[in-house]
């Protein structure tokens, strides 16, 4: 398994890619396919977030493995124009575009970590992990 | 990739097969809007098993083609969707609401069969 | 360390890595030298502390051997990665014996001890050598402690979490009373785990019994939160995407106010007084008819 896959996001092709790579990486990761779904939700998500705001960025995925987990880390970086209220922008029912997409809340909810970082015309990373339950 | 559409009496029927890209979906719409108006269909069913995610634009294109369609005088059904799917799109939010949902193909018929029977009644 | 003062050494360069290296290699060749007397000491101590109670005196002896064995190798070659294999290996094998947390670190820490002193013995003459050896044993000696009672406690902590998974599996049942019908009774706490192992389970026996109708039944919940009602209400929403119609029936009063508080809209959610009546509502909706006996016998 690779150290880490990358994925431009500049064509809604691109967004299926994403989300279907990012689907067998936690599938080979062990995840359950409830959370493989998941997964690949949250990285669909995103990656359409980008092309709606920014209409190009990339995405990266990890699996991070140490002592007591597993998980997978997904990084979605564009070049766009940011967020300016980034506590707004995550907060429920919140929408710029108009009811296109969930936005930042939906794939908050899908996964255990989510970190967004912006300013406005700056550009915006977001950083989500999901950690593989033991058992 | 185009998704193959058959008639059935007076069922238009779509199975996804694949993966589809937002584009697919858009004209997997339009292909249907057209034919429902062309062929007078009464019901459309929309095959999603082989869909291991549905996402925010799915759901959104697969809204539209029922409000699409019922104005057209055609209910639409959407089938298969995996238990999976169907957690992962309610954690998202996304909910087909006001589009009618059957487990699969032959629940789907059954529905239609039912409320174009309660349609007729209501006539 | 030991509860003895040491006096204080005179000002000594700190041992480069080569002299910690042969220090290391001193105290082990001493370690494997009086193998033997030392074990025995150290079981020896283990009974007078009334740990692994659990174990016979065979059994102890034979655990004692590896674990010596174990700790020596690890002092020598410095890595822990067999040592903490071994760890999690005897922890797999203790456990079930009923062996517990404190006597795993217990008998860690009593064979540190047994062999710090069979190092004061051997070196007591000269202070300078003793401090440098212990200067090189302990750091050691303190992360093997370390490594055998994480493994055993990361151990501990899956089997339990193995456990409480099977108990969750067997205390959520999804019953199929009839055809295209299925029953969930949800009894006791709800965490958020299991909350979702619950909607899992459910979705999937909706799919494999071509279930139409679910009943749930929550009169056996002992709390809802805020966070359990949302997952009940996605739940009914999961439900439906798979084609089913869920009636959710044992409501009390004071579940019903949480779920209008964090805005379910109550008249979305079909809901009945009682589990009975729930079956009833549910069995009209397949289409069934429900007759009282007297006539059913009438109706052939």
């Amino acid at each position: 398994m690779p150290d880490e896959i990358r994925w431009e996001i500049a064509a809604d092709r691109d967004v299926v890619q994403a989300r279907q790579s990012a689907r067998e990486q936690a599938a080979e990761a062990g995840f359950t396919a409830g959370d493989q779904t998941v997964i690949a939700a949250a990285v669909s998500e995103i990656a359409r977030n980008i092309l709606m705001y920014a209409r190009r960025g990339t995405i990266t995925l990890r699996v991070d493995i140490n002592d007591h987990r597993r998980g997978i880390i997904v990084v979605a970086r564009d070049d766009g124009p940011g967020i300016a209220d980034i506590p707004r922008a995550l907060q429920d029912g919140f929408s710029t575009s108009g009811g296109l997409g969930v936005g930042l809340p939906g794939s908050r909810r899908l996964m255990d970590e989510f970190e967004v970082q912006s300013q406005a015309g700056r550009g915006t990373t977001v950083t989500m992990k999901k950690w593989k339950r033991h058992g | 990739m185009e998704v193959p559409i058959l008639k059935q009496g007076f069922y238009l029927i779509a199975s996804i097969q694949s993966a589809l890209t937002d584009e697919d979906l858009s004209q997997l719409r339009e292909a249907l809007v057209e034919r429902v108006g062309r062929l007078r269909a009464r019901g459309v069913i929309v095959d999603v098993t082989a869909l291991d995610v549905m996402d925010s634009f799915a759901v959104r294109t697969l809204r539209d083609l029922a409000h699409m369609t019922r104005l057209r005088g055609a209910e639409t059904v959407i089938v298969g969707i995996q238990p999976e799917v169907a957690f992962a799109m309610v954690q998202l939010g996304l909910t087909l609401k006001g589009v009618a949902t059957a487990l699969d193909l032959e629940e789907g018929l059954e529905f239609l069969d039912r409320s174009g029977r309660e349609r007729t009644n209501r006539a | 360390m030991s509860t003895k003062e040491r006096p204080s050494p005179s000002p000594q360069p700190p041992p480069s890595q080569q002299e910690t290296a042969g220090l290391l290699r001193e105290l082990v060749s001493h370690l494997r030298q009086n193998r033997t007397q030392l074990r025995e000491e150290w079981a020896r101590r283990i009974t007078r502390a009334q740990l692994l109670t659990a174990m016979t005196e065979e059994e102890i002896f034979a655990e004692a051997t590896s674990v010596y064995d174990n700790y020596v190798e690890a002092l020598e070659t410095g890595t822990f990665e067999a040592l903490q294999a071994y760890a999690r290996n005897l922890s797999e094998r203790i456990i079930p014996r009923g062996v517990e947390t404190h006597e795993v670190v217990g008998i860690v820490l009593l064979l540190r001890d047994v062999l710090a002193r069979s190092l004061f013995a051997k070196y007591h003459e000269d202070f300078t050598k003793l401090n440098r050896i212990l200067d090189a044993y302990e750091p050691a000696a303190n992360r093997i402690a370390n490594t055998v009672a994480v493994g055993f406690v990361q151990e501990r902590e899956r089997v339990i979490r193995q456990q409480q998974e099977a108990i969750r599996e067997l205390s959520t049942p999804v019953l199929q009373v009839r055809e295209r019908l299925l029953i969930l009774p949800i009894i006791g706490v709800i965490d958020p785990q299991r909350a979702r192992q619950l909607t899992e389970q459910l979705l999937r026996a909706i799919r494999t019994n071509r279930a139409k109708v679910v009943v749930i039944d929550i009169t056996g919940v002992a709390a809802m939160d805020g966070n359990v009602a949302n997952h009940l209400v996605q739940t009914v929403e999961a439900s439906r995407l798979l084609g089913a119609t869920v009636i959710v029936t044992g409501l009390s009063p004071e579940i019903a106010q949480t779920l209008v508080t964090i805005g379910v809209d109550l008249s979305e959610m079909a809901t009945v007084g009682d589990l009975q009546g729930g079956i009833e509502e549910a069995e009209r909706l397949l289409g069934y008819k429900v007759l009282p006996l007297a006539e059913v016998g009438s109706q052939s």
